[in-house]
């Protein structure tokens, strides 16, 4: 069951909305729409679910759409047709006194140019949201405290928000949000005005904060690196479409149209793509008492290969046998495997970034290993140059040819 | 020919001889006020009254001003012209807080509703550019002649800028921090005290400064009908070609309105800055 469900929700703006609606309904573009009506198409059919506990980051730059989408989670902006649907509850329906209440204690948000009171010190602002709410001044002190610290905002309390620098603001931002302990955290490119070193950090402490609190968190940016590095799950939008919603990786290995992978293209990806999507399943292996000596060399005879995996009957990864050792000791007239298999072989798991699995490259021309974190299985291999190729940045188009088969032929 | 003019004079013929009734309270009311806050002006002793303005001015502003106060006040005092000097100020502050009473809260309607912002703005420009005389043919007819016509011109002219500064002071209000109040659940009458008032403040003190800086100079010239005080004095000048009498009257105004502008300016932006 999804926290949060937005379901073909449409924001227009001007005038003549509902005939721009059903120009819409009938397929016209946003540009024709323009023509006739004089209504911009900001949001266009947008639907998604957000699961309790996600980080769920809309990605787009500006014009898009992102930010009117947002706002029209917590009907900042009204829209136009379609539902938000927070906890099974229709939000777009609610009346004024009962959209108050779930502003106040279902959803937060956090903005680009912090929106802070310049009239009040930290500590009122933090606790503005609970004013808000009429609670006590003593009460809502006490609890402003416990998020200040949580932001490490201790010994500002009382200091006007304007003498702060940016990042100090934006933790203000945050703490005035988490102080209303809300379900939703909705971040409208909370880290987009401060400075990239200062930017970093935050996200690094809201990747912490994040970890303890397990909030679902919903985040605009323009920056597909900070979507990436911040988001279980990404919405790209353009036009007010959302056009591609996946895992990081997702988005980094399928780009759904040349739009996402013109983006993709710039990212970092080493640090992202993990061995679970560069991995042959299925590798040609040495099975110890399986494959004897006959058996293995007839195995790297079909496949053209100078070494392979050897593992145990059940799967159990073993180590490396190379064609020379095989052959020795078939000439002293052994028949397992056993003796010429290598091991203490490092090995990575599906979950292990590139970047971790850079120093593997000098190993020995030889494919890493991939095996179950838990059983020590082998679940694949990935070639060395399907490596070469990630931290270098070449496309898999650049390779030419039957890539599989050449790749597996070319490192093993 | 077009006779606007039969018009108007139909138009408040009507008014006085159908809303007589309400004319007579008003007019109770505001005498009264105007009265009170007088007679507290001229009930202590004058140094009293010198040395607690002098006071304020030092507070607020320094030293220069509470010399300037002293100094001028007494010479006030030395000319002869207490008593019209405190008649004037008395009604300049019940003027004044009348036009605030009700400009403000039309300051912030006209911020909140686009509808009623554009049928105000016509009616202040009207109110602001009519010569300051032409409101005193209808005040006499409302209200007969002495302070009360007096003070009902004085708050028609003066009240434009508390309107006009409020309303810039709150559409002033960065909207993202609208926005944000917004999304903590704020209900309107939240928004309004805690965030847009407070934060349009120094912008509504910059228009009580003018309003009463306004209030002043009609209350001056009100003295043509018979509202006293400094007016009084200066009319007098003018009519019997009293150079003399009319210049004394005139620095009174001067020493007066200083003061009254570095006070109620002290209350402005200029103070945000030091805080």
């Amino acid at each position: 069951m999804s926290k949060l469900k937005i379901e073909d929700l449409t924001l227009i703006f001007g005038k003549e909305k509902e005939e721009a609606l059903s120009l819409l309904k009938q397929g016209k573009t946003k540009a024709e729409i323009l023509k006739e009506t004089g209504c911009t198409v900001a949001v266009k059919n947008a639907s998604f679910d957000i699961e309790q506990g996600e980080f769920f980051v809309i990605m787009g730059l500006s014009g898009s759409g992102k930010s009117s989408l947002l706002r029209c989670l917590n009907r900042l902006i009204e829209p136009t047709s379609g539902n938000v649907i927070l906890n099974q509850r229709n939000i777009t329906s609610l009346g004024d006194k009962e959209l108050q209440e779930v502003r106040r204690k279902e959803m937060a948000m956090v903005f680009q140019n912090f929106g802070l009171l310049p009239h009040r010190t930290v500590l009122e602002n933090v606790a503005f949201g609970l004013e808000l709410q009429d609670i006590p001044q003593k009460e809502r002190e006490e609890k402003a405290k416990t998020v200040i610290d949580l932001v490490s905002l201790n010994g500002y309390e009382n200091q006007h928000t304007g003498e702060l620098s940016g990042g100090m603001q934006q933790r203000v931002g945050l703490a005035r949000a988490l102080a209303n302990d809300p379900e939703i955290l909705l971040m409208d490119e909370a880290f987009s005005a401060l400075d990239p070193l200062i930017r970093t950090q935050m996200q690094d402490e809201l990747i912490e904060l994040q970890e303890k609190m397990h909030r679902t968190i919903v985040f605009i940016t323009h920056d597909l690196d900070e979507a990436i590095r911040l988001g279980d799950r990404i919405a790209i939008m353009k036009d007010g479409e959302v056009i591609q919603i996946g895992t990081p990786e997702d988005i980094l290995t399928n780009p759904a149209t040349d739009y996402v992978s013109s983006f993709v293209e710039k990212v970092d990806r080493k640090s992202i793509i993990t061995a679970a999507s560069l991995m042959f399943e299925k590798p040609t292996v040495a099975i110890l008492r399986k494959d004897g000596v006959e058996g293995s060399l007839r195995k790297m005879r079909s496949s053209g290969l100078t070494s392979l995996p050897a593992v145990s009957v059940d799967k159990h990864f073993l180590g490396f046998v190379y064609l020379k050792d095989i052959l020795e000791l078939k000439a002293k007239g052994e028949h397992t495997i056993e003796k010429a298999i290598i091991k203490d072989i490092p090995v990575a798991y599906p979950e292990t970034t590139v970047e971790q699995m850079l120093p593997f490259i000098a190993e020995n021309g030889r494919a890493v290993p991939i095996v179950d974190i838990e059983t020590n299985k082998l679940i694949g291999i990935v070639a060395q140059t399907s490596l070469l190729i990630e931290t270098t940045g070449a496309s898999w188009e650049n390779v030419t040819g039957n890539t599989i088969d050449n790749l597996q032929k070319e490192i093993i | 020919m077009i006779h606007i003019g039969t018009y108007i004079e139909q138009f408040i013929n009507w008014l006085t001889l159908h809303f007589g009734a309400l004319f007579q309270v008003i007019k109770v009311v505001v005498e009264s006020v105007v009265n009170a806050v007088e007679w507290t002006l001229m009930f202590p002793p004058f140094y009293v009254v010198i040395a607690l303005i002098a006071f304020l001015a030092w507070k607020r502003t320094g030293w220069g001003l509470m010399l300037f106060t002293l100094l001028g006040l007494t010479l006030i005092w030395g000319m002869g012209y207490w008593a019209q000097t405190m008649a004037t100020l008395a009604l300049i502050l019940s003027a004044a807080f009348i036009a605030l009473l009700m400009g403000i809260p039309l300051g912030i309607w006209a911020a909140k509703t686009p509808m009623a912002g554009k049928l105000i703005r016509p009616v202040l420009d009207l109110m602001q550019t009519m010569p300051a005389f032409v409101y005193l043919i209808p005040a006499v007819l409302f209200f007969g002649l002495g302070k009360v016509p007096g003070a009902f011109a004085t708050v028609i002219f003066a009240m434009p800028p508390a309107v006009r500064l409020t309303t810039l002071g709150i559409s002033q209000v960065p909207k993202d921090i609208v926005e944000a109040t917004r999304s903590f659940g704020a209900t309107p009458r939240q928004l309004l005290f805690k965030v847009e008032l407070p934060l349009a403040l120094p912008t509504i003190l910059a228009g009580v400064n003018q309003t009463i800086m306004m209030a002043l100079s009609m209350v001056v010239i009100s003295a043509m009908i018979a509202a006293g005080g400094l007016g009084e004095v200066v009319l007098k000048g003018i009519t019997q070609l009293k150079i003399g009498l009319g210049f004394e009257g005139g620095i009174a105004v001067v020493i007066l309105a200083v003061i009254l502008d570095r006070i109620t300016q002290s209350f402005g932006p200029v103070k945000k800055i030091n805080a």
